[in-house]
């Protein structure tokens, strides 16, 4: 339904993305374009706040909303927004969605709010939001930008879990806060410290080479 | 205010808390142009002047926004100040040396996405820094930012003479690089306390 519409208001816009059925819109963004492990895209906000599952969770899901609002709003300004200003416009959208996350983050748990930190604010400089503003929110209808966003989100935020759960359980011996193993684990400090963010990181991407270099393989 | 050392903020900034390797700031740019020593050292340039020019006017924003009380308006008119900064570099850059523009391409005016200057301009306001504080401290963020990258740069110009497995080149081997790096600048904790 949802794609029809967007042929018909795309007018000349949509050229790339025509006949792609939309539900594939969100299936992409889990993994064959997963955000995080295949783009490489908003690292800072990955391994910073990956330290526990918790705060991934929570600041994937903060990303996700961003991504959602910013996809829709621009997608529904596309016709009106004059080329030669629109990253200057794409980014005050994130960053008017940034403010209205942050205030809410507060809102709901003054704890999580100190423990994301300035990490909130740092979405506005999320490369993954203005990279699908840009490249396709300003392309295609509401409904597939949406639809996008969300896959986007999703997997994005499925990434950061994936991190923040790996560093928690091997750095804290926790999991959401739970204790996982008996008294004797040691706890590897180095996994929620800086280099262990970029450790986990690196061996999650070796994963994700090696199954894609075993699949073109075969 | 504040009673920190000047000489401690910059040391602070550029090496214990490292932008790049202990806050995780400005990754896509350490990730992107880390390529060439040369390019990286420009980038390194680059990013030093907005942060400097974008850090002094954070604080003036940051000063009217208390005067008129109006604090929910301090991340979209920082990411404007930024925005701006960026597009006078590029302009310049693009004067002054069309083979440097070439060469960053795509990052030049990425850098507006750069966390570590809309990172700096909100730490800064955080701690309660003064005007000649933002300074030093956006002169040390902006040091440490070059200093990270052009020691991978360094790194990676020698490894493309290695023989490395296919699965590991790319963004994996950077990152692993930069975890040991990481973890080298970890001895600096302590330093000028």
């Amino acid at each position: 339904m949802s794609a029809k519409i967007g042929e018909k208001s795309n007018g000349g816009f949509a050229t790339t993305l025509k006949n792609s059925p939309s539900t594939d819109e969100f299936i992409k963004g889990l993994w064959r374009d997963n955000p995080v492990f295949v783009q490489v895209l908003g690292m800072c906000p990955v391994l910073a706040v990956s330290n526990t599952a918790e705060n991934a969770l929570a600041m994937g899901l903060a990303t996700a909303f961003v991504l959602l609002m910013s996809n829709i709003l621009v997608s529904s300004l596309r016709n009106f927004i004059p080329k030669q200003v629109r990253i200057a416009s794409y980014i005050l959208i994130i960053a008017t969605f940034v403010t209205i996350t942050d205030y809410v983050i507060q809102a709901i748990s003054v704890e999580l709010h100190k423990s994301l930190g300035a990490f909130i604010s740092l979405i506005v400089v999320n490369c993954l939001i203005l990279s699908r503003a840009e490249a396709f929110a300003s392309k295609n209808s509401i409904g597939s930008s949406a639809l996008d966003a969300l896959g986007m989100g999703v997997g994005f935020t499925f990434a950061l879990f994936c991190l923040g759960a790996v560093r928690e359980l091997l750095g804290n011996g926790t999991f959401f806060g739970l204790h996982f193993f008996p008294d004797t684990f040691q706890e590897w400090i180095v996994m929620i410290l800086p280099a262990g963010g970029f450790f986990t990181l690196a061996i999650w991407l070796l994963i994700f080479n090696a199954a894609k270099a075993r699949k073109s393989e075969v | 205010m504040n009673t920190e050392s000047l000489w401690y903020i910059f040391i602070n900034a550029s090496l214990i808390n490292n932008f790049v390797l202990a806050y995780f700031l400005g990754i896509c740019p350490f990730l992107g142009v880390s390529g060439k020593m040369e390019t990286a050292s420009k980038m390194g340039g680059a990013v030093t002047f907005v942060m400097i020019i974008s850090s002094m006017c954070a604080y003036g924003i940051h000063a009217l926004l208390v005067a008129i009380n109006a604090p929910f308006l301090q991340l979209i008119s920082y990411i404007v100040v930024i925005a701006s900064t960026v597009q006078l570099v590029e302009m310049i850059v693009k004067k002054m040396s069309p083979a440097l523009f070439r060469a960053l391409g795509i990052f030049l005016p990425l850098i507006t996405t750069n966390c570590a200057i809309l990172g700096l301009a909100l730490f800064q306001t955080n701690k309660g820094y003064g005007f000649g504080e933002s300074f030093v401290y956006a002169l040390g963020a902006g040091a440490g930012f070059t200093l990270a990258l052009v020691l991978i740069a360094g790194l990676r110009e020698q490894l493309n003479l290695a023989d490395i497995p296919n699965v590991v080149k790319g963004t994996a081997l950077t990152l692993l690089i930069a975890g040991i790096l990481s973890l080298s600048f970890m001895g600096f904790a302590g330093l000028g306390s």
